[in-house]
């Protein structure tokens, strides 16, 4: 399985020597969401607490880090943390509102919808960041300022937040708070019965997927150079986050970048495809067959099940 | 020292309904107290309200002499004083091994050596053929070994344990009633919930009874068991002056 890894990571390392420009595109998004969906696992995946809002996360991330380089020329390499930072804020209020008043399932997704959505319409308001016409940046390719003119440098950035995040997570399983936050996963009060302070753990595992989400969003900005209130604090962008974890496997390492790798050539293809033919939006009904297909098929995702296939296979 | 459990005058209210009613218990340290009453007589909300998964409207609890008024329930199992569910709950896609190092790690917060305590756990209660198997796929038998060994990871001083022995066969539940003994043995003190009447009887060095929510009875089991209010509780009032058959 190390070999595995190692191999993997190796022909990514070479890939964009020999694919061009538009391929690589294809797996910056792969591996950008990959990493999204790897902060949303922490909380969603393992600690089981449906964020359906993640989106608000990524928009906060975009525009301070945006906005500190457009108006105070701040590089958004620290940028970042500093959209991270106010990610986890917003990641800290939610979560306390939401596990302080024992709001689980779907009362805890339309807790975090609704922030998300408040926050969509307050950047929509907002003139001093452009309100509904968006806030741009222009291009200079200045690297300092995370700009870069060669796809391919996007391409490493990209790769290294999700091997970032994917190394987080995996640290995460290995220790007790990961122990904690699956046991919680499946039945809080016999955590809190045996001790563990299931309000706390809750709430650190929110505080560090909306920090990781948050200096996504930094990367969603230098990347885009355009922001759209609707795009980046958008229900659609949230619902992103989440089904590759799922289709991939949420609570598990390699999940979401199974699922990365299943679904967003998916969703190039047929907005390709769609797009053309005059069927713009057609890929969400791709969408949604696949994700009635996982649901019945492989409840637990597509990892797991390949898993058991790999052990059958090793017998 | 303080008495290991002070419970003064704890009532709870649901409503129109008095589920405890100025319950007052006091238990020494290694002592097996067994809590027995019909159903609906208030047991499992004690034990709600001793574990801190409900607070009482009125009345004190003290554990080793610290007050547990507005204490959430993992720190009070912090101090010592863990709980089993009447109706177990087991983390069930989770193995066995898995499901007892949740327990450990609260005292063994490094995870190699929370497995090596969950492992030992498990050899105790019996388990240990089993370690690897998921908790969902276990008999009712084992997932009542599974719930107390999950209790008992957290090195307590002081177990609640709520109808362990209810759905078992005699054989089954002569192995838990062993197993209880052994573990009071070594220094922990159990208060007991437990309809079954032989297994009381064998382990409490005391027995409250609880009906309507208040304790209408206390004493050692043979005393207790003859009471003719304790016969009133359970049979009616018609059985009490009733020839013995």
């Amino acid at each position: 399985m190390k070999w595995l890894a190692a191999a993997a990571l190796v022909v990514l390392l070479l890939l964009p020597a020999v694919l061009n420009s538009y391929v690589v595109t294809v797996f910056i998004f792969i591996f950008f969401y990959a990493f999204l969906g790897q902060a949303w696992n922490i909380v969603g995946g393992y600690a089981g607490q449906l964020s359906a809002g993640h989106a608000a996360f990524v928009g906060i991330g975009a525009y301070t880090s945006a906005v500190l380089s457009v108006q105070a020329g701040l590089t958004p390499w620290i940028g970042m943390l500093v959209g991270g930072l106010l990610s986890a804020v917003l990641g800290t209020v939610v979560g306390y509102l939401g596990f302080r008043f024992g709001l689980r399932g779907f009362y805890f997704v339309l807790l975090t919808v609704a922030f998300a959505e408040v926050c969509r319409i307050v950047a929509l308001n907002t003139d001093a960041v452009g309100g509904a016409l968006g806030y741009y940046i222009t291009f200079t390719g200045n690297t300092w300022q995370f700009q870069f003119q060669d796809n391919r440098v996007y391409y490493y950035v990209a790769l290294g937040l999700m091997l970032i995040a994917t190394g987080i997570v995996a640290a995460i399983e290995r220790r007790r708070f990961g122990a904690y936050l699956i046991a919680i996963r499946e039945d809080e009060s016999a955590c809190e019965a045996l001790g563990v302070n299931t309000f706390r753990y809750k709430m650190l595992a929110m505080i560090v997927s909306s920090f990781l989400t948050g200096v996504g969003g930094t990367f969603y900005a230098f990347y885009l150079f355009s922001l759209q209130p609707g795009a980046v604090f958008g229900i659609p962008l949230s619902v992103e986050i989440i089904i590759r974890p799922i289709v991939g496997g949420a609570g598990t390492v390699m999940g979401p970048i199974l699922g990365s790798f299943i679904l967003s050539p998916l969703a190039e293809v047929s907005r390709i495809y769609f797009g053309q033919g005059g069927w713009a939006g057609a890929h969400l009904i791709a969408y949604g067959l696949l994700l009635i297909a996982v649901v019945l098929f492989l409840p637990q995702g597509a990892y797991p099940a390949l898993r058991r296939l790999w052990a059958r296979a090793a017998r | 020292m303080p008495p290991l459990l002070q419970v003064a005058g704890i009532s709870k209210r649901f409503g129109g309904l008095v589920a405890v009613r100025d319950l007052s218990l006091e238990m020494a340290r290694g002592e097996v107290l067994g809590l027995i009453g019909p159903n609906g007589a208030g047991k499992t909300t004690a034990f709600n309200l001793l574990s801190g998964f409900l607070t009482p409207d009125r009345g004190e609890v003290r554990f080793d002499g610290h007050p547990l008024a507005g204490l959430k329930p993992h720190a009070i199992c912090g101090l010592g004083l863990a709980r089993t569910f009447q109706i177990v709950r087991p983390f069930p896609h989770l193995s066995v091994l898995d499901n007892v190092r949740v327990g450990a790690l609260g005292r063994r917060p490094q995870m190699a050596e929370a497995r090596e305590k969950a492992r030992a756990v498990i050899d105790r209660v019996g388990l240990g053929a089993k370690t690897d198997h998921a908790a969902a796929g276990l008999t009712l038998a084992d997932r009542k070994r599974l719930e107390l060994a999950r209790a008992l990871a957290t090195e307590p001083t002081l177990l609640l344990l709520d109808e362990v022995m209810a759905g078992l066969n005699p054989t089954e539940t002569a192995a838990i009633v062993g197993l209880i003994q052994r573990i009071n043995e070594d220094g922990v003190s159990i208060l007991l919930i437990e309809h079954n009447m032989r297994a009381v009887m064998t382990l409490s060095h005391r027995i409250a009874v609880l009906n309507f929510g208040e304790k209408i009875v206390e004493g050692p089991p043979a005393a207790v068991a003859n009471h003719p209010r304790v016969i009133e509780a359970y049979l009616g009032e018609e059985y009490v002056h009733a020839p013995a058959c």
